[in-house]
């Protein structure tokens, strides 16, 4: 155990260098001198004796290589740059912002574990019936959603026309029903189906065959005996959703008025706020490795055979 | 061949109307898409205008007629390009094993390490909209997952024993995955194609909504729906048409893929998840 997590742990460095090498070459790719962006924020125009000056002071005179580790080296000590539309730095809003786009990750991945599950559970039990049917029918209908689309129809429906719920902004957890919903649409469609076929896989294997000869019901053969070999795909899958969901909260946030770090980065696009960006791709790349590896390990803690037989890369 | 499903059928020819619907557009559209009447604004349904009219007068029919072609096209074009690219990648690194396949799934661990729509949206905030930047993004976030997926499914048939008897008959690499694994993975990567396609069509549609994608006046169902922001709640067909239009695109495609799935067969656990 131990072992497989310092292996895990090794493995995921290159990745992390990467990341950050790529959140970095973003940032060279910005179009125009990035000291004279500094500097002509506000409708100022700056000098060109005031851009070298600038330039000089920001490091923008020695090469990529060299400015890849002084970068690398400010970020290790939690300093990701200044933005250049509001003049505070990046790290504190970020962090400032991360617990409301957390929340919303985190009411979005318990709709889709419940809601998922149970509808994958209902649809195997009654495999080729009709509620099978409905609710592969559902499914295919979620997965082809737009989220801004259905964001906007519940909006329309359920705040403008029966006036149970608040359009947009924070408060109580009323304030997070149609958020979470519209961004976990998707993942609890797939995970819906991938405990649907993990169920029927497990149906065909001896100890379901004797469970049932035993004359056991089928509701309770799929909760008692096969959902729980059957969950392990879905917790694997949880991570790849999370990855979704930390993108999708982007156009959730924006349509919902939320002050999470997707909007800030929408924000930070408008602005042409570049430090902003570069800090926002790199905090969602550290955050997603990390959620990657604590859901593998979840996984194999669950199932030794993942462990046994993991020789995946 | 076995039986066509009836799910096959409905769903290639629900693609097929969607894409005949666009192809035709200039010669069945009533109105030009683009062409701007503020006497007619924000009507509902009616003979003269049968979807109704947006907020500058413009006939909903010719925009929503329109608004699939530049989408669908992109979506085609990045799909394959990415598709492409990861198959090389995939099936040279699956093959060859070592230090490329190493370095190969190294790179693709990378960009698959940031969320593809927080990766898009950095690249084409950076590099301002415009069509080719969001084909660069399409491309940046996607080819790696297809890499993946093939690298895997080449580790599987290389090791299968027809191809170690083809090997030991003479056969050099280049025959073997051109002329025995490539075939051997096509029913999958038909499969894939049609789903990938799907989620290119909804990432093209989230960040032209965003307004990083395709930009207005150009008629398209995102950029319909973006317009409508300020107006839907008075005039809900403004969202409720382009959206409908973008949903049925997608489920056609959805449904086909499954449909592909159930057709071809395809037992690849990856494939089968997507």
């Amino acid at each position: 155990m131990k072992q497989y997590l310092i292996q895990k742990l090794i493995s995921l460095l290159p990745v992390l260098f990467g990341i950050s090498l790529l959140a970095f070459v973003l940032g060279i790719l910005t179009p125009g001198n990035p000291a004279e962006l500094v500097l002509s924020q506000g409708g100022y125009e700056p000098t060109p004796e005031q851009i070298a000056e600038m330039e000089e002071q920001m490091g923008l005179d020695a090469p990529y290589p060299v400015q890849y580790l002084r970068w690398v080296g400010r970020v290790l000590s939690g300093d990701l740059g200044t933005s250049y539309s509001s003049r505070n730095p990046v790290g504190e809003e970020l962090m400032r912002r991360l617990p409301v786009t957390l929340k919303l990750a985190a009411c979005s991945i318990l709709l889709t574990v419940v809601f998922g599950i149970a509808l994958g559970c209902t649809a195997a039990a009654w495999q080729g019936r009709l509620p099978d049917r409905v609710i592969q029918a559902l499914i295919n209908v979620q997965l082809s959603f737009p989220a801004f689309w259905l964001a906007l129809l519940m909006i329309l429906f359920f705040a403008e026309t029966l006036g149970w719920l608040p359009t947009s902004g924070t408060g109580g957890p009323r304030y997070m029903v149609m958020p979470s919903l519209v961004l976990s649409s998707a993942s609890m469609a797939t995970a819906a189906r991938l405990t649907r076929s993990a169920l029927l896989e497990e149906f065909g294997k001896q100890y379901c065959t004797a469970a049932m000869a035993r004359g056991i019901g089928r509701w309770r053969l799929v909760v008692r005996n096969a959902l729980p070999n059957a969950v392990v795909p879905v917790i694997a899958m949880l991570g790849n959703s999370l990855g979704g969901m930390l993108g999708g909260s982007i156009i959730i946030e924006s349509i919902f008025a939320l002050p999470g770090i997707g909007s800030y980065a929408l924000a930070a696009v408008t602005n042409r706020d570049y430090p902003a960006l570069q800090g926002y791709v790199l905090l969602t790349g550290f955050i997603y490795v990390l959620i990657t590896l604590l859901v593998d390990t979840l996984s194999m803690l669950l199932n030794p055979k993942v462990r046994l037989g993991g020789k995946k890369i | 061949m076995r039986h066509r499903s009836p799910k096959l059928v409905f769903s290639a020819g629900l693609l097929a109307l969607i894409l005949l619907s666009g192809l035709l557009a200039p010669l069945i559209a009533p109105y030009d898409p683009n062409a701007i009447d503020m006497n007619v604004k924000l009507q509902g349904f009616s003979p003269a205008h049968p979807l109704g009219t947006d907020a500058l007068g413009r006939d909903m029919l010719s925009r929503a007629l329109y608004g699939g072609r530049t989408s669908i096209l992109l979506a085609l074009a990045a799909t394959a390009l990415s598709m492409a690219f990861g198959l090389l990648l995939g099936i040279l690194g699956g093959y060859f094993g070592g230090p490329l396949d190493m370095a190969i799934t190294a790179l693709a661990n990378i960009f698959q390490g940031i969320p593809g729509t927080c990766l898009m949206v950095a690249i084409a905030g950076i590099l301002g909209p415009g069509i080719p930047n969001l084909l660069l993004a399409l491309f940046v976030t996607s080819w790696a997952g297809f890499s993946r997926i093939v690298r895997t499914e080449t580790l599987r048939i290389r090791e299968e024993p027809y191809i170690e008897g083809l090997r030991s008959l003479g056969a050099g690499s280049g025959r073997l995955l051109w002329r025995h694994i490539l075939p051997n993975m096509m029913t999958n990567i038909i499969v894939l194609f049609t789903t990938r396609v799907g989620r290119c069509v909804l990432s093209i549609a989230s960040l032209s909504y965003l307004g990083l994608g395709i930009r207005p006046p150009a008629p398209d169902w995102s950029v319909m729906i973006s317009d409508a922001r300020l107006d839907y709640r008075s005039a809900p067909h403004l969202i409720i048409v382009p959206g409908l239009c973008i949903f049925l695109l997608l489920f056609a495609l959805n449904l086909l893929g499954d449909a592909l799935r159930d057709h071809f067969d395809v037992r690849s656990r990856e494939v089968k998840e997507l």
